[in-house]
């Protein structure tokens, strides 16, 4: 019980600071919006064709995006000390690590809600699968890339080139999600191909990393 | 030990030598590659080392882990195997890569399809060089840790690798992935490809103790510097 009220007093403590600045949502919206105009330039978008790509290119955009925002998420915690202030506590760990990947799960979810619409405007989408089943595939998807993002983000808040090192070791890790992702994104669109597989995937990934990110966090925090 | 390394690598040369006289002039030519087929019995040894190696990175990993709090000394060795066994690892796995495109381009008519195995072996390939990039670019009191963390993601990741990319790939048949060799073994070829197998094991095993012990020596250079350095202040206080 303890843990559940710790995990969302960081939650708590975590929406209210970017209510209070909004730099995170703002720079992820911009950025995911930038990544949907430059791919309109490498093939025509309206195209029929374009159903087949859109899965993957929506994926890019919100990895991308992620990325930028997840940079920035442990970084508040250093002004002031605080994460030190955290390592001393005797709260759990892993409440803390929960509560951050929580609101940041919560923030690429609104960048999600506002590019959805864009996409089908710009990209001129109608699905042809089973469209509900995107309110299946998004969230685990998202959860899948935060609670990595989130983990490798707290992993190399102290290294040299903090922000580069972020990709370089979320990316190959969360291959097999992505790929998930993508394919069922895509088979969801197209309406060829059954998402089904994929979706059990998401699913067995986002419980196995979930468990490993809460086990090995407190190990993370603590490397000194 | 000096003596016995010496030892060792002088076997291991002549194993090597006695695979290379089997692999290139005693072993039949195959009867639809030709001879391209010999590039076999280096591309496969090097292809199973590269998977052999992790295994011993995630020992050195979970080793350093369950150690560093109760016996940091000990805890240190087991990092130093960890490192070594990742950077064989890594020339491995190149080799491997590298010998299947150039087995590739003249058996298939392409340097790299993504096949199955092919891309699971990329993706093996990929995770140990962000292993090594979170090693050089982490600070030094913290890199054993980080990388041991990430040596454990990168060992739950690859079993889910491997199944997702089998998904992906069974929905579409890949179009040029024959049997290949794994159909089966002429007797002839075997002798030439066990030789090989034995001598770039012990090629491998000879590397990973050289690179260990390379390491252990960094380390303990490193904590005269910082034991000296302690001593100078304790002095000048007194």
């Amino acid at each position: 019980m303890n843990f559940f009220w710790t995990t969302l007093h960081h939650l708590r403590k975590d929406l209210k600071l970017e209510w209070r600045s909004r730099d995170a949502v703002n720079a992820m919206l911009f950025f995911a919006l930038l990544v949907v105009v430059i791919f309109s330039f490498a093939f025509d978008p309206t195209a029929a064709v374009s159903r087949q790509i859109a899965g993957g290119i929506l994926w890019v955009a919100l990895v991308f995006a992620a990325v930028t925002a997840l940079n920035q998420a442990w970084a508040r915690e250093l002004h002031n000390q605080v994460l030190d202030a955290q390592r001393m506590s005797p709260s759990p760990a892993a409440a803390l690590f929960l509560g951050k990947v929580l609101a940041n799960f919560l923030f690429v979810t609104f960048i999600e809600i506002v590019l959805a619409p864009l996409f089908i405007i710009f990209y001129n989408l109608h699905v042809l699968g089973n469209g509900w089943l995107l309110l299946l595939v998004l969230p685990l998807g998202t959860w899948a890339l935060v609670v990595n993002g989130t983990f490798f983000a707290a992993l190399g808040l102290r290294t040299r080139n903090r922000e580069l090192l972020l990709p370089l070791v979320l990316f190959p890790i969360s291959l097999p999600a992505l790929l998930a992702m993508v394919q069922a994104t895509t088979a969801i669109l197209t309406g060829e191909a059954d998402p089904g597989l994929w979706i059990q995937m998401l699913a067995g990934y986002d419980i196995i990393f979930t468990t490993v990110g809460l086990l090995l966090f407190e190990v993370v925090l603590h490397a000194e | 030990m000096k003596k016995f390394l010496w030892l060792w690598l002088i076997a291991t040369l002549t194993v090597l030598a006695w695979g290379f006289h089997l692999a290139i002039f005693v072993a039949p030519t195959e009867a639809t590659m030709g001879n391209i087929q010999r590039i076999f019995y280096y591309h496969v040894p090097s292809a199973i080392m590269g998977m052999v190696f992790p295994y011993v990175n995630l020992i050195g990993s979970l080793g350093y882990l369950y150690l560093r709090r109760n016996n940091p000394l000990r805890a240190l060795a087991m990092d130093a195997l960890a490192l070594a066994a990742a950077e064989v690892t890594l020339v491995f796995v190149s080799i491997g890569l590298v010998t299947g495109m150039l087995w590739a381009k003249p058996a298939w008519g392409i340097w790299w399809t993504w096949d199955e195995r092919l891309t699971t072996y990329l993706l093996l390939w990929l995770l140990y060089v962000s292993y090594m990039l979170v090693r050089r670019f982490s600070s030094t009191g913290q890199t054993y840790t980080l990388a041991a963390v990430i040596s454990i993601f990168a060992g739950i990741d690859v079993p889910i690798v491997y199944m997702s990319i089998r998904w992906w790939r069974t929905q579409h048949p890949s179009p040029v992935f024959f049997g290949g060799p794994d159909a089966g073994l002429d007797p002839s070829m075997v002798p030439a490809f066990v030789w090989n197998i034995l001598g770039w094991t012990m090629w491998g095993v000879f590397i990973l103790v050289l690179r260990y012990g390379l390491e252990r020596r960094r380390q303990q250079v490193q904590q005269q510097i910082a034991n000296s350095a302690l001593d100078a202040g304790l002095e000048g206080n007194a």
